[in-house]
């Protein structure tokens, strides 16, 4: 019986040829593209960190396609999923490599970040990420904030700035609140990051903290011994440098036992209010420091909340309003210093890097927002308070 | 084995399947040797080809541990992570002492297994001395407890020696100081000094070891208690041993694979090496054939890129990732079709691969 063999043999070599076409490069860049920019760019899609991902992505393309409209420069974005995962944000890198990337929006969360950090330097590719924290996707060496990668930058705070500045609030407000207590995720690089500094900054500010409570993943639906103890401890302030999930639960069960002091959040805390099923009544009075606020009344931020809404159902967080502010930023940089798309990545990475250090930019999440040459961007955060369901700034 | 074996032999029906796996990893190496040297290997696959190495060794441990010795091993990513700090921390404080990055490698992946082999012979100790399906439940639960472990140490080094702290961040370091395992953060900054010639020499390694352990006669003992214990202990086979040496290998080797996977990234978080990772390398295991490492290498290759190949699919990509896995589970379990592979089989040994055979 030849037929078993010729069948084997024409199965087997479709399948060589199938996996050696699928190695090959295949970067071609594909027509219709020819004349635009092409911005990469990487975040969880799929997986529980989804959320973020898709609001980067979505806000990304709107602002791709409203500068597009505007003519000039055109802009082109390819946004990978990597899953919150550093392994496979480094081959999404590889991904958009061959596409043929030319700037990127990095990842949108901290760890893969760091992971593709000094990839982005090797091949001399400008990313600014949207909301990578971490100071380990900036500096080479984290922990001594030194030797930074020079080409990429960050357009929200560093998680050290965010308990600094929260510290700092505290101290000379202390009318929230003198005896705080902490509760914070310590499985979390985002919220044990801000508690860290947060700390040692209370401690030269001469605040005092009375209670630290932790949680982590497995045990993040139940808050009641946390808040026990922060009661017992007699906390009139709870810091709570999580994300709003938890953070809703905790005012939940908070308000169940009677619980009243006044609540402390960063711009994790940013969300709350749309949270589904959640009862935004139990949010009065919460204090957040966050760069963005979907309410508030300036053309720029309604025009970026309707245009969202339309597309996503859904009222944009601070991640999304970060990655519009991203797009807009690399699109007044490569206007100003001249870019265009036939230049190689490295190319404009010179001159992006040029325009970032010395330009100002006005966007969703800050007024005259500058960066320095290791990428840290410097914008001041809001205070707002929650007032009938809605952010009013308070003065700093 | 000591003598030197002539091609017909290495053809034969007892060396075939030896034959047929380092064949597959020398041809697999040199055509993408070939491939990366011309220039024609994609970006995507470049960076894909050292965490393949790792999780086909990491695989053919755990078919060792599984198909092998036919316990089941639920914590083979916790292996993987021990392995993987051991590595990232070592690299790390000798980075100054040792420059070149060669013998730190070498150095690193044997520390690296050495340690998660004696976390896998403490943890047989007690667990194997009983009968039933205790190491599923300790192994899971050591992969939690490694997993809260890492994610709560804190360990600095600077020019004073080493600073540890747990639980709460206390490391004071003098400037210039590097923080090796920094909480939830897990490594940051390690230098990249994995290469993918180094994964296949571990592949090569693995396949050695198992396949010299499989087809002695302490391999024999394996798989004699792995069929009746009770049969195997009145021969005068010490079950507790055989399959200590079992898992101390399979443990030992996914120390290893560890260890190349967290050189090869400039970050590390202890959260990567999960319940979900550990299952993922079973999914390689048993679709690959419980005991059989050639098929655990060709479905370790093939699961790793299908997500990737099916990047085009957009949102759909982990929905049609899963319908694939399922379709292999169906069509591998399938008579019809495992009959028309024995056939096939059957045909080829029957002729000795020359001969025209009889019509059936």
């Amino acid at each position: 019986m030849k037929k078993y063999r010729l069948i084997k043999a024409v199965i087997s070599s479709a399948a060589a040829v199938a996996l050696t076409c699928s190695l090959a490069a295949c970067g071609n860049p594909s027509a219709g593209n020819e004349g635009a920019i092409r911005i990469g760019g990487s975040g969880p899609l799929t997986g529980p960190a989804a959320v973020y991902g898709n609001a980067v992505k979505a806000a990304a393309e709107m602002a791709v396609e409203e500068v597009n409209a505007k003519g000039g420069l055109q802009f082109v974005l390819d946004f990978e999923d990597d899953t919150h995962d550093a392994e496979k944000a480094v081959t999404a890198y590889g991904v958009l490599k061959d596409w043929g990337m030319q700037v990127s929006l990095a990842t949108v969360t901290s760890a893969p970040g760091a992971a593709v950090a000094p990839m982005y330097q090797d091949d001399r590719i400008f990313a600014i990420t949207p909301s990578g924290s971490s100071l380990a996707i900036i500096y080479r060496d984290p922990d001594n904030a030194a030797d930074p990668y020079g080409n990429i930058y960050q357009m929200c705070f560093t998680d050290p700035n965010q308990g600094i500045a929260s510290a700092d609030y505290l101290s000379t407000h202390t009318d929230l609140g003198t005896k705080i207590a902490v509760i914070y995720k310590n499985d979390d690089n985002y919220s044990s990051g801000i508690y860290a500094k947060f700390k040692s900054q209370a401690e030269a500010d001469g605040l005092e903290i009375v209670y630290t409570g932790t949680f982590d993943d497995s045990n993040a639906s139940d808050f009641t011994v946390q808040l026990k103890q922060a009661q017992d401890a007699g906390a009139d302030l709870v810091f709570l440098p999580i994300y709003y999930d938890p953070a809703s639960l905790i005012l939940t069960q908070a308000n169940q036992m009677g619980y009243a002091p006044t609540f402390f959040g960063v711009d994790g805390m940013d969300g709350i209010l749309t949270l589904e099923g959640f009862d935004t009544s139990l949010a009065e009075g919460v204090y957040l420091l966050t760069p963005f606020s979907a309410d508030a009344t300036d053309d720029l931020t309604k025009n970026f909340t309707d245009h969202y809404q339309k597309k996503m159902n859904d009222v944009p967080n601070q991640f999304a309003a970060d990655a519009y502010d991203c797009v807009y930023a690399i699109a007044q940089a490569c206007e100003s210093a001249g870019v265009t798309p036939d230049m190689s990545a490295s190319e404009i990475c010179d001159k992006l890097t040029a325009q970032f250090t010395s330009m100002t930019f006005n966007g969703l999440t800050g007024q005259n927002v500058t960066w320095s040459a290791s990428g840290e961007v410097s914008k001041s955060p809001k205070a707002v308070v929650i007032k009938d369901g809605v952010y009013v700034g308070v003065d700093n | 084995m000591k003598t030197k074996k002539k091609l017909p032999a290495l053809m034969s029906a007892k060396y075939r399947g030896r034959t047929a796996s380092y064949g597959c990893v020398l041809a697999g190496w040199l055509i993408l040797e070939v491939m990366m040297h011309t220039g024609n290997l994609s970006s995507l696959f470049t960076s894909l080809l050292v965490p393949v190495c790792c999780y086909i060794v990491a695989a053919i441990g755990l078919n060792l541990n599984v198909g092998v010795s036919g316990e089941l091993n639920l914590g083979q990513a916790c292996f993987m992570s021990v392995g993987a700090f051991t590595a990232v921390c070592l690299s790390g404080s000798l980075a100054r002492t040792i420059p070149a990055p060669l013998p730190r490698l070498i150095l690193s992946i044997l520390a690296g297994a050495l340690i998660a082999a004696i976390f896998g012979i403490l943890i047989g100790i007690p667990v194997l001395k009983l009968e039933g399906d205790y190491l599923a439940i300790v192994t899971l639960a050591f992969g939690q407890i490694v997993k809260s472990l890492i994610t709560n140490m804190y360990l600095g080094v600077d020019e004073n020696g080493f600073h540890f702290s747990f639980v709460d961040n206390q490391v004071n370091m003098a400037p210039g100081g590097k923080m090796l395992l920094n909480g939830p953060m897990g490594a940051t900054g390690t230098e990249r000094i994995s290469t993918f010639t180094a994964g296949v020499i571990l592949i090569l390694l693995a396949l050695i070891v198992v396949y010299h352990l499989m087809y002695s006669r302490s391999g024999r003992a394996i798989m004699a208690a792995r069929d009746n214990r009770i049969a195997a202990e009145s021969v005068g086979i010490g079950i507790f041993k055989t399959k200590m040496l079992a898992f101390a290998v399979s443990s030992c080797l996914a120390g290893a694979a560890g260890a190349l996977y967290g050189l090869n990234y400039s970050t590390l978080v202890p959260a990567k090496f999960d319940f979900n990772t550990s299952i993922l390398l079973l999914v390689y295991v048993v679709l690959g054939g419980l005991g059989n490492m050639t098929g655990t290498i060709v479905a370790t290759v093939v699961l790793v890129l299908l997500p990737e190949l099916l990047r085009s699919m957009q949102d759909y990509r982990m929905l049609i990732y899963a319908v694939v896995l399922i379709l292999i589970m169906l069509l591998t379990n399938n008579e019809t079709l495992k009959t028309w592979v024995q056939k096939l089989k059957k045909r080829y040994t029957a002729k000795g691969g020359t001969a025209h055979d009889t019509e059936s």
